[in-house]
């Protein structure tokens, strides 16, 4: 084995060309690039996209100060010198990535991307339908550059059809799916359902699993490929029971909130004692799944088995469904009296699975985060302070993955790329760099 | 009208080829998953063209043992769980408890290219068939083990269902609304989050095996993959870690300049910060003169209270006069973020996706005809098939035997220990 571990990683050898906007995309790549794959994101400084790294190039500080934390929580609460560097809604995808940037808008840039193209297995691109066509990058230009080039595509809805140029972020097209409507409190009006962005998670990790699925095609066969990933279609396997029970039986199935869909119980959330409520982030819950009918033995064991549990009906799972709501007031109320982890550690000590509910200020804290490594110090190009970054979750024996690079800063890599990767000359790199190709800041005027 | 976007669609009609293979074709997995984070990580590696060989116990993957049923009747071959999430494999029933399954297991090893497990951290091990043993039975052979904790966590040993995992290790917290609990996605919805994650690492090391020839251990936890999720999970976690802001539920319902869900004439329609573009906005309303009032077009007029209140009163009956999906349209054409929330049999329904072709129909034995949702994507030159139906349980223990080289007597004699069940 080298001694250098990222010349072994699982993907060491294969170049990515990363055109992702937003999450979905960026998921795939981060995960491309954490098995190994150089991926180099091909960026503009003359272009703004939305919601890629940042919401604004240049938010005021005043914007900094008062809006959440996801969004606009940049470190120390200040924008600092390069805001887009380090936006707290995307800086987590940024990671063992390199970054050049290109104006992709000119006829020379188009050039320097081709080249760019000739020089890598795969490129992967999540933009609105149509975005690579009008830029002059469309499939008919890549294969040109490379000819087994593999280029996957993640529209929101498919390239064809009448929802092809629907604009759509991950809660969109879940809408769509049939899942918003399908989860969120039972008994309250659907509009007080809150937005989550599970198809970008299903499609980021379906990317990267097809552009390694393409590559073991293309060693087999010399082939390249399109591929078209849907990511509304992607999206359908977190329906399947749903979407089965209507195959099978024209059943419209009814929202459970956090009740079994296979019709376990007790299976809900419990609150457990807390200091505060969800106004400031202070209320506790535990949850608690019984799925079989030892789990409720458990159950009773670790609440000192009190006498309304032994009612022999309840040692069915027929009669505790029958009975759920009178269960969670009697088991709410035993929680109530407890810290959630410690009732966590207890009904697990049991075989009852439980766990608290961990909101985003307690993740680093937690004794499985911190045994498992699952964050690490690092300092970013920009001098921002030192903060905690998630680090490639997958444990892989032989060449652990790790953070090979910080969240990478727009055009951090241009040196590298230009030079090393495209071999343009000295005065190649000067002249592009003149005409507004190479560079670390977006144009002044952008907001 | 020029459909740019088209050319891509010619390009994966015209690449597909006669007799189409996917592109794990020649690969076998040896699939000791259980539930649903694990079978739809080997669902997806049988659905793209390996052959997964999916060993049971006795009675069967406990998901044969969940709804929903077909025509409300329970049985192990009439599971939709089951159905949806173990397409194009082969089932074989094997009790690894018994000793007569480790003459099976050695030869189904030597047989794969790639194991995948999602037993209870440890069992395997103590029956013989952990990594260590796997290793030093071939020194090319990956697996990857799919748990709750991973094998090294002080909580390996904890179990978890959708609902303990998600509150747990995603994003659940800050769904829902401040004056009621968290409320979690639909189903087992998290779960399939893992198990795509997972198909994404085991991937990573049947390539580790291929192109690098290092065969690898995947210690895959489910809490490790939701910590690290796209849903907002790695957004929530950085506005704490850098600012001290947590992420908490909503104040209430939907009340923004179109950001949440609103009411419509025949069901509900969900927008996106669609203030951050008035022109698209006023766009889609038919530039109504009321929006024409500067007050809207300068920058923080969505987050002001007021505004907010005095933006709906107009906007309600807009949307009230409107079905979902002509709001859609006019959201489509003015390039505004939304979607109708649509119900399945709506879904169902739809000629967008039905044309498309993302519905596949697969032919079982018992259940006849069925319509399940098709590729999650699509490739142009290896594409995903439906070769098979979910298999019946033990439908190809002698086959995948005999392909092992077990001969019809010895396979009698280990039928006849209850080895293979019954």
């Amino acid at each position: 084995m080298s001694s250098d571990p990222a010349m072994t990683l699982p993907l060491a050898g294969i170049r990515v060309i990363d055109l992702t906007v937003v999450w979905a995309g960026t998921f795939g790549t981060t995960l491309l690039a954490d098995l190994g794959a150089e991926v180099i994101k091909v960026e503009n400084m003359h272009v703004w996209q939305p919601m890629t790294r940042g919401g604004q190039a240049r938010p005021s500080a005043e914007m900094v100060k008062a809006g959440a934390g996801w969004a606009v929580g940049y470190p120390n609460a200040e924008p600092g010198p390069r805001p887009w560097n380090y936006a707290p809604t995307f800086v987590q995808q940024f990671r063992n990535k390199h970054s050049m940037t290109v104006d992709l808008v000119s006829d020379e840039g188009r050039e320097i991307f081709a080249n760019l193209v000739s020089k890598s297995d795969a490129l992967v691109e999540n933009n609105a339908s149509g975005t690579l066509e009008k830029l002059g990058i469309g499939p008919d230009f890549l294969r040109q550059s490379r000819e087994d080039i593999i280029a996957l595509r993640m529209p929101a809805y498919g390239s064809n059809g009448p929802y092809r140029f629907a604009r759509a972020l991950g809660v969109h097209l879940e809408s769509v799916m049939g899942h918003t409507l399908l989860r969120g409190y039972p008994d309250l009006d659907p509009s007080y359902i809150t937005s989550i962005f599970s198809g970008d998670y299903v499609a980021g990790a379906h990317a990267a699993f097809a552009i390694m699925a393409a590559l073991r095609h293309r060693r087999r066969t010399g082939e390249g490929q399109f591929i078209e990933l849907a990511q509304a279609e992607c999206a359908g396997g977190m329906l399947a029971q749903a979407f089965m029970d209507y195959s099978f039986n024209v059943v419209v199935q009814e929202r459970t909130g956090n009740r079994s869909v296979n019709g376990h119980a007790p299976y809900n959330l419990y609150p457990a004692k807390s200091d505060g409520d969800g106004t400031d982030g202070g209320d506790r819950w535990i949850s608690i799944s019984v799925m079989d009918d030892d789990q409720w033995l458990g159950l009773r064991a670790a609440m000192g088995d009190p006498e309304w549990a032994r009612d022999p009906v309840l040692r069915r799972e027929a009669g505790r469904l029958e009975r759920h709501d009178e269960l969670d007031a009697r088991i709410g109320e035993w929680t109530s009296m407890l810290e959630d982890y410690e009732l966590m550690h207890l009904l697990q000590s049991h075989g009852v699975p439980a766990a608290p509910v961990l909101d985003s200020s307690r993740i680093y804290d937690d004794a499985h985060v911190q045994h498992r490594g699952l964050n690490e110090t690092q300092d970013l190009y920009d001098d921002v302070g030192t903060f905690r970054y998630n680090t490639p979750f997958m444990r892989f024996s032989e060449t652990p993955l790790g953070i090979r690079k910080p969240a990478v800063a727009l055009g951090e890599d241009n040196d590298y790329v230009y030079r090393e990767v495209l071999g343009y000359s000295e005065s190649e790199y000067e002249r592009f760099r003149e005409r507004g190709h190479i560079g670390m800041d977006y144009d002044p005027e952008i907001p | 009208m020029r459909l740019p976007s088209l050319c891509f669609s010619a390009a994966l009609t015209l690449r597909r080829m006669p007799d189409p293979i996917g592109p794990l074709d020649g690969v076998t997995v040896l699939d000791l998953t259980e539930h649903v984070a694990g079978p739809y990580c080997t669902k997806l590696f049988a659905d793209f063209g390996a052959d997964v060989i999916k060993v049971e116990p006795p009675g069967g993957d406990p998901s044969r043992s969940v709804g929903p049923w077909y025509q409300g009747i329970s049985g192990p071959d009439r599971s939709g769980t089951f159905f949806y999430f173990n397409t194009n494999k082969r089932s074989m029933v094997l009790d690894l408890e018994r000793q007569e399954a480790r003459a099976v297991m050695e030869r189904l090893f030597r047989r794969a290219d790639i194991v995948i497990e999602s037993q209870p951290v440890s069992r395997l091990d103590s029956l013989g068939f952990g990594w260590e043993q796997v290793s030093s039975l071939r020194d090319d052979l990956p697996m990857v083990s799919i748990t709750p904790f991973g094998h090294d966590s002080p909580y390996r040993d904890y179990k978890v269902s959708d609902l303990v995992l998600y509150g747990f290790a995603g994003e659940m917290y800050s769904i829902g609304v401040q004056d009621r609990e968290p409320v979690k996605m639909y189903g087992t919805a998290s779960l399939v989050e893992c198990g795509s994650a997972a198909a994404a690492a085991a991937m990573g090391a049947l390539t580790s095996a291929e192109l690098q020839g290092i065969a690898q251990h995947v210690d895959f936890a489910m809490a490790d993959a939701q910590f690290n999720g796209v849903d907002r999970r790695h957004a929530t976690t950085m506005g704490w870690e850098y600012a001290g802001r947590k992420s908490l539920r909503a104040p209430g319902p939907a009340a923004g300049m179109l950001s949440g869900v609103y009411p419509c004439a025949d069901g509900y329609v969900e927008f996106s910060g669609a203030a951050i573009r008035v022109p698209r906005l006023d766009e889609m309303l038919g530039s109504p003169e009321w929006l024409q009032e500067e007050k809207w077009w300068r920058p923080g007029a969505s987050v002001n209270p007021a505004l907010v209140e005095e933006f709906n009163a107009h906007f309600l009956p807009w949307a009230l006069e409107r079905t979902k999906r002509e709001i859609w349209a006019e959201a489509r054409e003015a390039k505004v973020l939304c979607g109708p929330l649509f119900s399945v049999d709506e879904l169902f329904e739809d000629t967008h996706f039905s044309d498309r072709g993302f519905w596949a129909t697969s032919n079982h034995e018992e259940l006849g005809e069925v319509q399940i949702p098709g590729r999650p994507f699509m490739m142009s030159a290896s594409p995903w098939s439906l070769r098979t139906p979910a298999p019946k349980l033990g439908a190809h223990t002698d086959e995948v035997l005999l392909e092992c080289g077990f001969g019809s007597s010895e396979i009698g004699d280990l039928r006849a220990t209850g080895a293979l069940g019954e």
